[in-house]
């Protein structure tokens, strides 16, 4: 499956990425208004984030792992591995915001939704027209979705 | 506000962040290499300092909701038609440092003409057809060094002829433009792979500058032109043989009569293995080469490289344009170089005196046909191919040059421009927010070879089409049936003694 995959050689460490994300997800897909009043009305909050050491920085996100653990661990059913287009699915309304995925999880890409018992992790922005909201906002194609 | 002192009142550019438009996302912040914008806590809130922007628009590029605008800032100063602003603060920098001011790209003097401005093209009409390069070929390969001035042919014994003459290695470009020298370390390694890829894949030139070769880039020798300068820094026998040809560089159109100056900061670990020097030190090329104080001495480097490798690639040597340039030029010639590159006083640098690049030196369209013609007068002219530089703007930049005289022409700063350089000239800084001259690890990944290698290709490929429909226009199929040919130049307000200098017509004539 494509997946979206992260250069740390070239991530310029701008958070775009994070941004676009945010006004993707958001209700009004407005930037001004998803960071100015959905971040604190609804507790809108990114799916990748990037982290930085020194000079090197990344943007993660979820990987949609193969055999991923926070399936495994998922008490309640609401994260999914879709057989069809390989992601891992999130459903908001049966989790109970056990984070036990939270913790299953090797790579650290799954937040816990700031207002909420709810988590929120990356979806591959899979019904927006364009693809994923990060890729197509980096200005230095430090984010690729590809087939690898 | 407290006491300021002047320097911080008289700064170039002002911020205008749009408050409605503003969200305190700090992407601003973290690209600011100048820090310009910050992160104000007790606010809690981006806020700026006026004083610290360079004006490079980095910020204005990435804000994702356009909200900044950078702008010049209206000038304080009292009108005064000899004090202009950049005298007045130039005094004022200097009485606080009491050092030479430093900076960087090309001179933005505007009183020196730009005579390629004030030169027009021809056209077909009627009387010759012009040629549709969409539908025709159209030639724009180029070869740089010496050339026969006849050929000689024996037959063999079945009767076919054999070339007897013996023909002197040449560099093969598929179009007339190579990327100018710019030194591993002045600008960074993304951006030398980035040329180096771009010019395999166009076919053409790039020039290494006078900071050795990295040796992963070894592999692209066949498109790379190897630079010696004063301070011999990278030099080896492996590099002299890694190119398709070697340069040795006098001068350098920015900064004619001074050595290249690469400050310790920008010496990192890469660097200091390529340019064989101490990690940190600065590197400082002598004026001269020490080893050449005349013709004859230059005529034994040439020989020196010549040996050294092999004989299989041709010498090239590049002096600034300077007073009496077509003299030393056919100096040059007969002393053994099979090309001479001619570098003008608008040509880029990553650090120079701004005293030296603004003053010093001639525009390169005069010292351009001036060595043209001293070389043919002489008889000389097929003994070395001309390529001229410095301040070449466009397609038509590069076909008036042509028309000059040149071969083919080192473009620079047109290239950065390419792969987003603002001409902030903040170069010398080691702080370049484009991470172009800059080899601050966190600075230099905004360069993407990928990117930055596609825009290069892309450059080359707009300017090669261009050149081929003015071409086409003038009847022309052939780049080569356009080399000297300054019957397609027509001056337009120029004076009679430029126009003997230029060798061209009034238009009109």
């Amino acid at each position: 499956m494509k997946r979206v995959y992260p250069d740390k050689e070239y991530c310029i460490g701008c958070h775009i990425c994070e941004l676009a994300c945010l006004t993707a997800h958001s209700k009004s897909k407005d930037l001004i208004l998803a960071y100015t009043v959905e971040r604190t009305s609804d507790g809108l909050s990114p799916c990748k984030h990037v982290h930085e050491r020194g000079p090197t920085c990344v943007a993660l996100s979820c990987r949609h792992c193969d055999e991923p653990a926070c399936v495994a661990a998922c008490i309640s059913g609401a994260l999914q591995k879709d057989p069809e287009s390989g992601r891992t699915t999130y459903d908001r309304e049966k989790c109970v915001g056990c984070w036990s995925c939270l913790m299953a999880c090797p790579f650290g890409a799954i937040a816990r939704h700031p207002l909420e018992n709810k988590i929120v992790k990356c979806d591959l922005c899979f019904d927006r027209p364009g693809g994923p909201a990060c890729v197509a906002a980096c200005p230095n194609l430090a984010l690729k979705q590809e087939e690898r | 506000m407290l006491f300021q002192p002047i320097n911080r009142n008289y700064h170039e550019f002002s911020i205008d962040r749009d408050k409605d438009k503003c969200i305190n996302c700090k992407v601003c912040v973290r690209q600011c290499a100048y820090e310009a914008h910050y992160w104000d806590e007790s606010r809690q809130k981006v806020m700026h300092d006026n004083a610290k922007c360079v004006g490079c628009h980095r910020c204005e590029a990435l804000c994702p909701t356009s909200a900044l605008l950078i702008q010049k800032k209206k000038s304080d100063f009292r009108d005064n038609a000899l004090w202009k602003p950049e005298f007045i603060k130039y005094i004022y920098k200097q009485a606080d440092t009491g050092g030479v001011l430093l900076t960087g790209m090309g001179s933005p003097v505007g009183n020196i003409p730009v005579y390629w401005d004030k030169m027009l093209l021809d056209a077909s009409q009627v009387t010759n057809p012009s040629i549709d390069p969409l539908r025709e070929p159209m030639e724009l390969k180029t070869f740089l060094g010496a050339k026969p001035d006849k050929l000689e042919f024996t037959k063999t014994k079945d009767g076919s002829p054999k070339l007897k003459t013996r023909l002197t290695p040449n560099i093969e470009l598929n179009y007339p433009m190579m990327f100018s020298a710019m030194s591993f370390g002045s600008i960074n390694f993304n951006l030398h792979i980035a040329m180096a890829r771009a010019a395999t894949e166009l076919g053409i030139c790039y020039n290494t500058g006078e900071g050795g070769l990295h040796k992963s880039l070894y592999q692209y020798g066949k498109n790379t032109i190897v630079q010696v300068a004063s301070g011999r820094f990278g030099v080896h026998r492996d590099f002299l043989n890694a190119g398709a040809g070697i340069e040795i560089k006098v001068g350098q159109g920015a900064k004619p009569g001074i050595g290249g100056h690469l400050p310790g900061e920008k010496i990192n670990e890469m660097v200091s293995v390529t340019r064989m020097v101490p990690l940190g030190s600065d590197a400082i090329s002598p004026a001269p080469h020490h080893d050449i104080y005349s013709i004859e001495d230059l005529h034994q480097l040439i020989y020196a490289l010549k040996e050294a490798s092999e004989y299989r690639v041709p010498v090239s040597v590049k002096i600034a344009a300077v007073h009496n340039v077509a003299a030393i030029a056919s100096g040059i010639v007969r002393a053994g170089a099979d090309i001479v590159a001619i570098d003008g006083m608008r040509g880029g640098t990553g650090a120079a005196p701004g005293m030296i690049r603004d003053n010093v030196g001639i525009p390169i369209e005069l010292a351009l046909a001036q060595v043209d013609q001293r070389l043919r007068d002489e008889g000389i002219r097929s003994r070395a191919s001309i390529v001229a530089a410095g301040g070449i703007r466009c397609s038509a930049d590069v076909v008036k040059a042509i028309a000059l005289g040149a071969d083919a022409v080192y473009f620079a700063t047109a290239a950065l421009l390419a792969v987003g350089c603002t001409l902030c000239g903040k170069c010398y800084t080691g702080k370049c927010p484009w991470g172009i001259a800059t080899n601050d690890a966190k600075l230099a990944k905004r360069q993407n070879p990928d990117v930055a290698a596609k825009k290069l290709v892309n450059l080359v490929h707009a300017w090669g089409h261009e050149i081929e429909e003015m071409l086409g226009g003038m009847g022309l199929n052939s780049i080569e049936s356009l080399r000297g040919n300054r019957d397609k130049l027509r001056a337009v307000g120029l004076s009679d003694t430029e126009m003997d200098i230029l060798g061209v017509k009034h238009a009109g004539r």
